[in-house]
């Protein structure tokens, strides 16, 4: 973990006590809180409560897929979800990174296709998932 | 190790200019 935070990140780390102005300005209500800034200033992605390393892992590449799907960056995001998907299948991250996988697919080629793809790719896997009854409306 | 740093302003900043993004971690533990 530290290797992935250390290689992609600017780490910040934000004691609560002490810290109210910093609570408020991002809106956290609870500790432990990861909140992921693009360079844009703007917040993509957050994670909420403790995990286990592989689920955190897993969230820190999809808050990396999603920071660069913001910068429209469809290649590096196309990646991340995929290194969710290929080193994490078992992650509660996992059917959103299949999600958002399709959704930068689609982007990257315009093809609608794309997205049939991935409603497709449900049906045969995370098909229980919130994910997947967002991408049913595709299939 | 991580290299934790303290001031998000001078991060953010950093990451304008590097389009490294940045991660805050909110604690609950003493630094």
């Amino acid at each position: 973990m530290d290797r992935l935070v250390r290689e992609n990140f600017l780490p910040v780390r934000i004691p609560v006590r002490g810290n109210p102005g910093a609570m408020e300005r991002w809106n956290v209500q609870w500790t432990p809180t990861i909140v992921l800034v693009g360079a844009d200033g703007k917040e993509h992605h957050r994670i909420e409560g403790f995990l286990e390393a592989d689920d955190f892992l897993a969230q820190l590449h999809l808050g990396l897929g999603h920071v660069a799907f913001a910068a429209k960056d469809w290649e590096s995001a196309g990646k991340h979800f995929e290194e969710v998907l290929e080193r994490f299948p078992s992650s509660d991250a996992a059917p959103e990174a299949q999600y958002w996988r399709g959704v930068t697919r689609y982007k990257a080629s315009n093809d609608p296709a794309a997205l049939g793809a991935t409603a497709k790719a449900f049906q045969e896997r995370y098909a229980d998932s919130t994910w997947a009854k967002k991408a049913s409306i595709w299939g | 190790m991580i290299d934790w740093r303290t001031d998000v302003d001078a991060a953010l900043e950093e990451s304008a200019r590097t389009h490294r993004p940045v991660l805050l971690d909110f604690t609950a533990a003493p630094t």
